[in-house]
């Protein structure tokens, strides 16, 4: 087999990888959009400000240190204890939820019925904020995350592939934690939104506000639960993006890496998410992989948009988005 | 007392039409361009230039542009980083390649060949709406960015891969490159703003302006009553991008003097100019101007209170401007979404009735 075609072929399957990353983000995104019609720019900050949380308390850091030293002139940084992993992800999961009842109080019940497009800029003021809060309660510097995840090349593949082609895979273990992480965690969520009651309010209060507030659901309380499973979805990104690079800001940007995923596979369509993750993934590891060396290379940055713009183009409702119906 | 039509008598119609009906008003915009052009040049020293008015006026023409795309046509652009740096790059390429032409006529031109970048990437908004299309104007910062990163043709083959702005004059006295006077590229750039304004002013109140209102109001009901979106979208992206790439042509000439397409005209610059447009006021020339003053005013001030007067770390207000500024914007958003220029229209009727207002 010739060498280009190996090399391709692991390529392909480092994008599939990179994918699933990709989706679980853009999941979050989907959850939020599908039950309030936001459109929440705000869900790679929120990945960021779950990983310092967690990273923040499993370290035992004061939250606002930096402030406080500030104000009072104290040398205030840690508590002095550690926290095990477990605990410290069911905390800031507490954290999450706290946060998403903030958001529907203080922000998003004040805008009900208001244009999508205003909802979509108080979400892009929310990350700013957010970002804001997480650098002054855990400190801006890059942090190491570490909740016992395996890392590194996976031994097995590469011996496998070794003994197939003559030329060992390089997989990630932490990539293959993600891809299970991310099977089990859309399987959950499509058991909550199938058969559980909250789930189905869920799905009633994305299908008509007004006619799911008449049978009785309460969309307040929906709406929190929706932003407290898409704090969880955030977390869960926040973990596996913060185990792979570091706790730091660009953890944010995942954000803009989701936005062509979702237009894609559309706005409203969790499969969508999910396959618009892995062609964008697959997409932009073998066009850096067969046209970057020609063009100079960092084609990653621009080439989703440019792929998803095409799509639109031609659908603009994104692959297995609903078909957009216009009226006067 | 202020503002009062009364006694105001029109006798032709060019006095009905004009921009500014009420004589207060009007003696008050004489004013401002009075302070604007013979009081504030011989006041200002290299600090409040660099600092404030340079910012400001270079803002405010590229709030003026966006609003022109997003306030008056309804066509959300996250490209705005982007296609500054389309006009600043353009400028830089035409001011090394003819160095007799006026920096005048090149920051023109830069102008032109942005609103052309412009009009390609708006070309998908005739199929695509909405967040798509937000989404979609995102492809080209990213990819403008890119570009002018890695073509080297681009920033002339330079070792660091920036472009540094050449001495230029006009009239003899410099505007470009590192000796310039304070007052220079003040009035250079208030100049421009001038007539940016009077031009965006009178594009919006008239037919054109109409037009773009009426597809961001409902663009099925305005093809319906005979306006013809392509027409609408497609000028709306030119003038916007002219009016932005012109911004984004002093910001590397004037004010920057060297500029790296990533660092200078990130996406960061997008949303900032975005954030001023939302807080001066969607829909609104006035709006822009608060908007800018407002978004450079702020760090400017927060800094000297923070670092200045508290003494706190560089870092911690950084962060905390991050914080007051989103927590504006989602004010904003709840509490007046029209912006500042809603507020200031709520002042005026306030004082047209003032001191009797029943």
């Amino acid at each position: 087999m010739p060498d280009q075609l190996i090399f391709g072929m692991e390529v392909f399957l480092n994008g599939l990888m990179a994918g699933v990353l990709y989706a679980l983000v853009a999941l979050g995104f989907v959850l939020i959009y599908k039950a309030s019609g936001i459109f929440n720019y705000a869900q790679g900050v929120m990945a960021l400000f779950s990983a310092l949380t967690l990273v923040g308390i499993m370290e035992g850091q004061v939250p606002f240190g930096h402030l406080i030293n500030a104000i009072f002139g104290t040398e205030i940084h840690h508590f002095g204890w550690h926290v095990p992993a477990v605990l410290a992800i069911l905390l800031t999961m507490g954290v999450m939820v706290l946060l998403a009842v903030c958001v529907q109080k203080f922000v998003f019940r004040h805008l009900v019925g208001q244009e999508p497009i205003i909802l979509f800029m108080a979400t892009i003021g929310l990350a700013y904020f957010l970002e804001g809060v997480g650098d002054i309660m855990w400190g801006s510097e890059i942090k190491k995350l570490e909740v016992g995840l395996p890392q590194g090349i996976n031994t097995l593949i590469d011996e496998t592939t070794y003994g197939w082609f003559g030329y060992g895979f390089f997989i990630d273990n932490l990539d293959l934690v993600a891809t299970a992480i991310a099977i089990l965690l859309v399987s959950a969520l499509v058991i909550f939104a199938q058969y559980t009651k909250q789930g189905r309010a869920m799905r009633a209060v994305a299908d008509d506000h007004q006619a799911a507030l008449s049978v009785g659901v309460s969309l307040n309380f929906i709406w929190i639960m929706v932003w407290s499973v898409a704090g969880f979805v955030a977390l869960v990104a926040g973990i596996m993006w913060g185990a792979k690079s570091g706790v730091q800001f660009s953890l944010s940007l995942i954000a803009l890496k989701a936005l062509p995923v979702l237009m894609l596979g559309g706005f409203t369509s969790i499969p969508g998410a999910i396959i618009g993750g892995l062609i964008i993934g697959v997409g932009e590891k073998m066009f850096e992989f067969a046209v970057g060396p020609l063009v100079g290379g960092a084609t990653e940055n621009w080439f989703a948009y440019v792929l998803a713009l095409i799509f639109l183009v031609f659908r603009p409702q994104g692959l297995f988005g609903e078909k957009i119906i216009e009226r006067v | 007392m202020f503002y009062r039509e009364a006694g105001d008598f029109k006798t032709s119609y060019a006095e009905d039409n004009q921009t500014f009906p009420v004589k207060f008003d009007r003696y008050r915009y004489y004013a401002v361009l009075f302070m604007g052009f013979a009081i504030i040049p011989f006041l200002i020293n290299d600090y409040w230039v660099n600092a404030i008015f340079l910012p400001f006026l270079i803002y405010s023409i590229a709030a003026i542009g966006l609003n022109i795309l997003t306030g008056y046509c309804g066509q959300v652009s996250l490209g705005t980083g982007g296609f500054m740096a389309v006009g600043a790059y353009g400028c830089y390429k035409l001011m090394t390649a003819f160095p007799d032409v006026s920096i005048l006529i090149h920051v023109l031109l830069a102008g032109g060949i942005t609103g052309i970048v412009c009009v390609v990437f708006g070309l998908p908004s005739l199929r695509i709406k909405g967040f798509y299309l937000a989404v979609a104007t995102l492809a080209a910062q990213f990819f403008l960015v890119w570009l002018f990163n890695r073509v080297p043709w681009f920033y002339n083959y330079s070792a660091s891969g920036q472009i540094n702005a050449p001495e230029r004059t006009i009239f003899g006295i410099e505007v470009t490159g590192p000796n310039t006077e304070a007052w220079a590229t003040y009035l250079f750039c208030l100049v421009i703003l001038t007539v940016c304004a009077l031009i965006a002013r009178n594009l919006t109140r008239g037919m054109q302006g109409r037009q773009w209102m009426a597809i961001r109001d409902m663009d099925i009901a305005a093809e319906i009553i005979g306006v013809n979106p392509l027409k609408a979208k497609i000028s709306a992206f030119a003038v916007s991008g002219f009016f932005v790439g012109i911004a984004g042509a002093l910001f590397f000439a004037v004010y920057l003097g060297a500029a790296e397409a990533g660092d200078s005209f990130g996406i960061t610059k997008s949303f900032l100019v975005l954030f001023m447009i939302i807080i001066g006021g969607l829909g609104s020339i006035f709006g822009s101007f608060a908007g800018a003053a407002f978004l450079v005013l702020l760090p400017v001030f927060l800094k000297n209170v923070l670092v200045g007067t508290l003494g706190w770390p560089t870092d911690l207000a950084a962060h905390l401007e991050f914080i007051i500024v989103g927590g504006l914007i989602i004010m904003f958003l709840i509490l007046e979404p029209h912006g500042l220029a809603q507020l200031w229209r709520v002042a005026k009727e306030k004082l047209r009735l003032w001191p009797f207002p029943h």
